[in-house]
């Protein structure tokens, strides 16, 4: 099957470096770099006290090894810790400020943020190298009374609220990764809906790590007061690299009583060439917090990228009747190595969660499940069901799945079923005798596999991940 | 503490060395002495070790455990199969007077494993402690390490020895470590039913630390049906090495009613096309029982079939605790593996930890695996009592068919009947 190696083997279409000059620290971590970077930000002294305490922490703590993930170890001390793009005075004032080069940079991308993809109804604060650069559609987002900007204007703009929430969920000593986030992120968003106000359009950020050697540790809170609810949508893209770069994200939502928050993922990172070379190492912390009764938070995932991924998105189900949801398509080729899932920690009455997971091995990639789901003592008549199904695409991927289950509720009622397959040479078969190409038989069988994901994304992510799945894999068997 | 519990199994060892146990053979001693050295470099698991995270062994040392019983002990008949040939293990060691094998066909072999090692040592060095030398925790080490005696039981090519083998493993007197050993050969085409039957004195506090090496040629095929009876004060951890050959059959069904906390390693290697391997498990708990298993199959060869489901009734404070992982290998093409651990909880108290896992290599493959957790079905019990059933009937029912489930599959009468009247009994009345 040449075709098929052929689209299997294409080079990365997203490669390409914008030149810009970057405001960079040397290499290298320890307080004075996390003083130099909260100064750099002007926070308030909490803020710094706050790095510092996480970076303490940090100090102390060793990298996790139980990931099923093999790579060369990081060294922390070589690292940049803050590429701001080089800008006179305070930033920009508005899209016609920004840098052209960055606006094609996005342009490129295909992210919403020129003019006629704000028509299109989007508000987007993209965050290139660490500092945002744009925020559109503040306004319409202002008279419903809905905070949308970057996280080092929160905390300039709105400290009372990150100083409440900031933290809440995912602790500066949670792990490794996070304690190192907290230490130096960067930037990232801000996103804060009022009590009743339902969010009049989808939030989206762009993230792209750009200059070489530089880490990229965002930072992102999401509050949903009662009542409110809002759509989020994040997107990943690096230009390609032939050394390994670090990303280490932090994201934290917060739902109050009856709030919803709907968060979505695409993942496309510079996964590395076909031997391994390269690509983006994502270890990222995310967890959301039902806080509230009838709360509820929904993930859902598209994950192509990435050289090394390590993820789990995850919900604790505190309030009572709060739901959680986790969705996800991750798909490994060459020697991509993924060791994602979720976890839903059910502590209130009646809470009830739903993980549905799609994993695609292709090439000599390994791709991991690993989920937990924890039903704590009060948690009567709590309600999870799970579903992990794996696809093998040639002989020389795994497909792994490690799914832990922890009841200590008998009312409690809990599901879990895994399978692990290859497409059948009979569906293949059943295809082509209608007239369609292997190909496509394997595009269309493989978009059935992960259709239950895709429906839960928002129409513009639905396309670009089916894009991307395509590009990706398709015609990968033979 | 001035002494570890490891380090005062360590000491237990040098004086059980340097004592009768120098009297074994050459190659016994060397086994002894590779297992103390891999037990002195791990020592006891913690529950910060993955494969122990939901397993304490901290309680089990609270006090010492003396290596030897009385010898005189009193032997109760607790033979679970009337129709089977009887091996007797009191202390650890083969019992003849209370054995029982008039009649075993010629090429079948039943007998002392201290005997065969002296009588038979090209025989039995071939196999012994091979497979639980790699891969084997803690307690399969120190097994090895204390290794004395146990039970051999070898089938010759083609036979097939008509009758189960029963081995009866007696009631270990309070406060005694016991390390019995069961070293099973079939040989090509040979056919073996084996029923492992533990039992305990109810009250008494032992540790049993036994582990069964048992090896299925090619073509043959072995029944196991292991009974775990201890008392409700005792510990029990055990490793089971199953290797099996090109189109060989094994099966195995485990029943668990007794001890305190009980840990038992089983591992399937399939290292012949076509070999099939079934594994069924039924654990009834209740009190303060906390039991563990930790299962691995793997598919080391093409077109190998397995099956595993386990199912669990919690009622007390229980704690159960499954880990099943399926590995398929490279070029383990045309693999059919289903897994399933499902458990009902009874009491509020009762706390289950199920991680069944998949590991694969290869891709032409079908490998399921689910587990549930939760109540009995209440739609079923309404079934039932729209039937003019009381509730409480209705529950019972629904429990006691969970659980027949996994023995009504055992293929060796005597014993069906006989674990079916065990289970009827704890689960009709209790529920």
């Amino acid at each position: 099957m040449t075709g098929i190696e052929q689209q299997v083997t294409q080079p990365y279409k997203y490669g390409f470096i914008t030149d810009i000059e970057a405001d960079s620290l040397p290499p290298g971590l320890n307080e004075d770099v996390v003083r130099w970077i909260s100064a750099k930000k002007e926070e308030p002294e909490w803020m710094t006290e706050w790095r510092l305490k996480a970076y303490r922490h940090w100090v102390t703590m060793t990298e996790p090894n139980w990931a099923n993930v093999k790579f060369e170890p990081v060294d922390y001390q070589s690292i940049v810790y803050f590429a701001a793009p080089k800008r006179p005075e305070d930033g920009p004032q508005s899209l016609d400020e920004v840098d052209p080069e960055l606006l094609k940079t996005f342009e490129k991308l295909g992210i919403p943020i020129s003019e006629q993809k704000i028509l299109s109804g989007v508000a987007v604060d993209a965050v290139f190298d660490s500092v945002s650069v744009a925020t559109t559609y503040k306004d319409t987002l202002a008279k419903e009374g809905v905070i949308f900007c970057s996280f080092s204007e929160a905390v300039k703009e709105h400290p009372d609220l990150v100083r409440k929430y900031l933290g809440s969920v995912v602790p500066t000593t949670d792990n490794f990764y996070a304690a190192l986030n907290s230490a130096v992120f960067s930037d990232g968003s801000f996103c804060f809906v009022p009590r009743g106000v339902r969010c009049p359009m989808e939030l989206s950020t762009y993230f792209r790590i750009n200059a070489a050697n530089t880490g990229q540790f965002e930072r992102t809170l999401i509050v949903a007061e009662e009542g409110a609810s809002v759509s989020y949508l994040e997107g990943c893209s690096a230009p390609m690299r032939d050394e390994n770069q670090l990303h280490a994200a932090v994201v934290e939502l917060v739902a109050l009583d009856d709030a919803k928050i709907k968060y979505s993922t695409v993942q496309n990172w510079y996964p590395g060439d076909e031997n391994g070379v390269g690509g983006i190492y994502n270890f990222v912390t995310k967890r959301g917090k039902c806080s509230g009764r009838n709360s509820k938070i929904s993930w859902t995932q598209v994950e192509t990228g990435s050289a090394i991924t390590w993820k789990y998105p995850s919900c604790i189900l505190q309030g009572d009747n709060s739901v959680g949801e986790f969705y996800s398509v991750a798909v490994t080729n060459n020697r991509q190595q993924a060791d994602t899932g979720t976890k839903m920690i059910h502590i209130g009455k009646n809470t009830s969660s739903t993980i549905v997971s799609k994993g695609i091995s292709a090439g000599k990639s390994h791709n991991t499940y690993r989920g937990e789901v924890k039903i704590l003592k009060g948690a009567d008549g709590a309600r999870n069901y799970s579903q992990c199904d794996s696809m093998l695409i040639g002989d020389r991927c795994g497909a792994h799945t490690f799914p832990y289950i922890d009841v200590r509720n008998s009312s409690a009622i809990m599901e879990h079923e895994a399978s692990t397959s290859k497409i059948g040479e009979d569906q293949i078969f059943y295809c082509q005798q209608r007239g369609l190409s292997a190909e496509d038989a394997v595009s269309m069988i493989v978009n059935g596999f992960c259709k239950e994901v895709f429906k839960e994304l928002p129409m513009e992510f639905a396309v670009e991940a089916q894009k991307l799945l395509g590009i990706t894999l398709e015609g990968s068997v033979g | 503490m001035s002494q570890t519990a490891a380090e005062r199994f360590l000491e237990q060892y040098r004086t059980f060395e340097s004592n009768g146990a120098g009297q074994s053979p050459e190659w016994i001693k060397k086994l002894r002495a590779d297992a103390v050295r891999r037990f002195e470099e791990t020592g006891f698991p913690t529950t910060r070790d993955e494969e122990w995270r939901f397993t304490s062994v901290k309680p089990i040392f609270e006090k010492e455990f003396a290596l030897t019983g009385q010898p005189d002990r009193e032997f109760d008949d607790n033979f679970i199969d009337p129709n089977a040939f009887r091996v007797a293990v009191i202390n650890g060691k083969f019992s003849s007077e209370n054995s029982v094998l008039e009649g075993l066909p010629e090429g079948v072999t039943v007998m002392s494993l201290a005997h065969a090692s002296a009588s038979h040592p090209d025989l039995v060095s071939r196999y012994l402690g091979k497979q639980a030398a790699t891969g084997g925790n803690a307690f399969s080490s120190l097994s090895s390490a204390f290794l004395r005696d146990g039970v051999f039981v070898h089938v010759a090519a083609g036979v097939e020895v008509g009758k189960p083998i029963e081995i009866l493993f007696a009631a270990v007197e309070e406060g005694v470590v016991e390390h019995p050993r069961v070293l099973v050969v079939a040989e090509p085409n040979a056919r073996l039913q084996l029923v492992e039957n533990f039992v305990g004195d109810e009250g008494s506090r032992y540790l049993r630390n036994c582990v069964s090496e048992i090896f299925v040629e090619e073509g043959a095929g072995v029944e196991l049906c292991r009974l775990q009876r201890e008392s409700k004060s005792a510990y029990h951890t055990a490793t089971t090495h199953v290797k099996q050959e090109r189109s060989s059959k094994f099966d195995a069904t485990l029943v668990v009613l007794g001890s305190l906390i009980a840990r038992h390693d089983l591992t399937y290697v399939l290292d012949g096309e076509g070999a099939e391997g079934t594994l069924r498990g039924l654990y009834l708990l209740d009190g303060k029982q906390h039991v563990d298993h930790n299962t691995v199959i793997d598919h080391a060869m093409p077109n190998c079939q397995s099956k595993e489901f386990l199912n669990g009734v919690l009622d007390g404070e229980s704690h159960a605790v499954f880990t099943g992982r399926i590995v398929v290998r490279e070029d383990a093409q045309k693999t059919d593996s289903k897994q399933s651990n499902n458990n009902v909880l009874l009491s509020e108290s009762a706390r289950v930890d199920s991680q069944p896992q998949l590991e694969i290599y290869a891709d032409d493959v079908r490998c399921t695996h689910g587990a549930t957790l939760g109540p009995l079905n209440e739609d079923s019990v309404l079934y039932l009592r729209t039937r003019g059933i009381s509730e409480v009937e209705a529950r019972r029912m629904l429990t006691y068919g969970f659980g027949v489930e996994i023995i009504d599959a055992i293929g060796i009468d005597g014993v069906r009947e006989s674990l079916n009247q065990m289970v009827r009994d704890r689960l009709l009345v209790e529920v």
